[in-house]
């Protein structure tokens, strides 16, 4: 749908989150705390953190937790009882002041679990969340959307984003979907109309570095290259990287039992740990560290466009600010681009 | 929820049968009438197994789609998951997700000989396809099975051995490395790569499956070539580590190809083009 441009004043946006925070939903917002900004449920409109480039964590955590149960299993006296989640369990989430990167790995991480087979589990939660995304007036050298195909203002993946015009200045609210609709429905005075306004003037500047379509050519040849071992040779495998990624969707599935009682919980999981892809015999496909980051680098720059259409990065440029080696995933794919085949 | 991907099938441990040291065959029936019927499968699909408490465990259907009504597993003794279900007693109730994966391809066999070629635990996955061919004999021309392992007490199935060894339809050749014969073996002594270049059977509208221990199959797959076996002739069955079974946690692939949804079935053309990381 073409989208809906309405003005809101600043002093509305406290209103606004009022509105949003009754009635059975949670508003999901950046909190600060010591320095680091992540996402947690909102009480109080003064604890949402604006001051913020990115949070450390990104948003993906509201439709694909850290660890989310599965199932739940009893061993009783007639044998065993196995249920499953049900999706009234699943709170609506307000998930307010996402970046448009952290937007659009949404859509990212959705193409993964609807590979052919469609993870109900994962969409339940998704369907109650709405995307309330704020655009970046500033940026850091790790930022890199622009050459994801992304940009500071992107409106892909909100339903809502917001775009503040100035330094104190009141919002641009582009109205994105339906979901979007129905949260001016809740508050409509709050929507006044918009005259002309140039968006992309109050936007953060984020140069183009390489193209990731350029990207993906050269991966096509680059599997045996010498330069992922050069690459890695910092890489300590702790899998920071897949913690804070938006898109990385790998995960483990563990029993967590309690004498007669238990769950199976689903968990994040990182291609960069030698456990990863260890067989019981002992026997590793993926046995040195430069081949799991190989997987990482390949996974979203070769083998997610070529599978799944899309691209399994954002330019967040989070596993940059995370590595405690200092990796830098820019660095690394400028040196891909520059590298002779 | 109506759809939940990850949740199993109650299944019934009906048989448990001794196979060979560590290695257990569970016979399986659908607690749930229900899901008994709705259930299908083909040759050559895996499945996830769990034991509730302890977790999941990847292997393949090794019965034959053309046995009704149950389904089995054959699964050696070896990590967590594999020692809770040998634990398990006749009787107890296990958890089955699947099928996953691709299938051999049954019907563009039709009216080819077929050589089967296995090694050690490997029979298994490859029992499901012999048990499915000989239900549908009069679709093939010779039947050939190679199987070998370490030792006499290493090879698994030991009564279909026996079974098919004494059918007039069925070629059957089985043989143990060096050293590990008994004093009253009648197979014969040798490695499986040497045995199958000693049997020489003919590459003639035949397909070869092989599936065995990296190491038999690295030296299997040269003989095939020198018996006129072209690589689009040759099927294999790939094992990764895998949690979901279903393309998305990640760990299966090799290259951009997903062991558990491209394969686990390739044929030695396909894996030519993959990187050498499986």
């Amino acid at each position: 749908m073409k989208s809906d441009r309405r003005l809101v004043r600043k002093g509305s946006l406290e209103k606004l989150f009022e509105v949003l925070k009754g009635d059975n939903r949670q508003v999901y917002a950046p909190f600060s705390r010591n320095g680091r900004t992540s996402y947690r449920k909102i009480e109080k409109f003064s604890d949402i953190a604006t001051d913020y480039i990115q949070t450390t964590q990104s948003s993906k955590e509201v439709s694909f937790p850290r660890t989310e149960k599965i199932l739940d299993y009893s061993k009783n006296a007639d044998g065993m009882s196995v249920k499953g989640i049900e999706p009234d369990q699943i709170p609506q989430i307000m998930l307010w002041g996402i970046r448009p990167c952290d937007a659009m790995g949404i859509g990212e991480l959705s193409s993964i679990f609807n590979w052919d087979y469609k993870d109900e589990i994962y969409n339940n939660r998704l369907s109650k969340v709405t995307v309330l995304g704020f655009s970046c007036s500033k940026t850091d050298e790790y930022c890199f959307c622009t050459s994801v195909g992304g940009n500071p203002g992107n409106t892909e993946g909100s339903d809502i984003l917001f775009t503040q015009l100035g330094g104190n200045g009141d919002y641009l609210a582009e109205i994105l979907t339906e979901k979007g609709e129905k949260v001016i429905a809740l508050s409509p005075e709050l929507f006044e109309a918009a005259g002309d306004i140039e968006k992309e003037k109050f936007l953060a500047d984020v140069p183009v570095k390489f193209s990731h379509k350029e990207i993906y050519g050269k991966l096509e040849k680059f599997f045996d290259s010498e330069e992922w071992v050069g690459q890695s040779l910092r890489c300590i495998g702790c899998g920071a990287c897949a913690y804070v990624c938006p898109t990385c969707a790998c995960f483990d599935i563990q029993d967590d039992s309690h004498g007669k009682l238990g769950s199976r919980v689903r968990c994040w999981d990182s291609c960069g740990f030698s456990l990863f892809t260890l067989h019981t015999s002992g026997h590793n496909p993926r046995n040195v560290q430069s081949a799991r980051w190989r997987q990482r680098i390949m996974h979203k720059f070769s083998y997610m466009p070529e599978r799944l259409s899309v691209y399994g990065c954002t330019g967040c440029g989070r596993c940059s600010r995370a590595c405690p080696a200092d990796m830098n995933i820019l660095e690394h794919l400028t040196s891909i681009k520059e590298a002779a085949l | 929820m109506t759809n939940n991907l990850y949740m199993p099938y109650q299944m019934k441990v009906e048989r448990i049968t001794y196979e060979a040291p560590g290695v257990k065959t569970f016979m399986l029936r659908f607690v749930n009438e229900d899901d008994q019927n709705k259930f299908d499968f083909r040759a050559g699909q895996f499945g996830e197994y769990s034991v509730y408490g302890v977790g999941e465990s990847t292997f393949c259907i090794a019965s034959s789609p053309t046995r009704k009504g149950y389904i089995e597993c054959t699964f050696r003794q070896t990590g967590k998951v594999t020692n809770a279900l040998s634990d398990c007693e006749e009787g107890s109730i296990i958890g089955f997700r699947g099928p996953y994966g691709n299938t051999f391809p049954l019907d563009e066999w039709k009216g080819k000989s077929l050589l089967f070629i296995a090694g050690g635990i490997a029979l298994p996955p490859m029992r499901c396809v012999i048990w499915n061919a000989l239900d549908l004999r009069d679709n093939f021309k010779d039947i050939t099975i190679i199987y070998g392992a370490r030792s006499t007490k290493d090879l698994v199935y030991k009564h279909e051995l026996q079974d098919w060894g004494s059918r007039p339809d069925v070629k059957l050749i089985t043989t143990v490395d060096p050293g590990g014969e008994s004093p009253d073996w009648k197979g014969e002594i040798g490695f499986v790569p040497t045995i199958v270049e000693k049997v020489a059977p003919s590459s003639k509208d035949t397909i070869a499956i092989v599936c065995g221990p990296p190491v038999m199959i690295k030296y299997t797959f040269p003989v095939l070539a020198k018996l006129g076996f072209s690589d689009e002739n040759i099927f294999t069955t790939l094992e990764n580590r895998m949690k979901c079974g279903f393309g998305k946690c990640g760990r299966c692939n090799v290259g951009k190809v997903y062991v558990c949804k491209d394969g686990p079935v390739f044929t030695l053309a396909q894996l030519n083009k993959l990187p050498d990381e499986y």
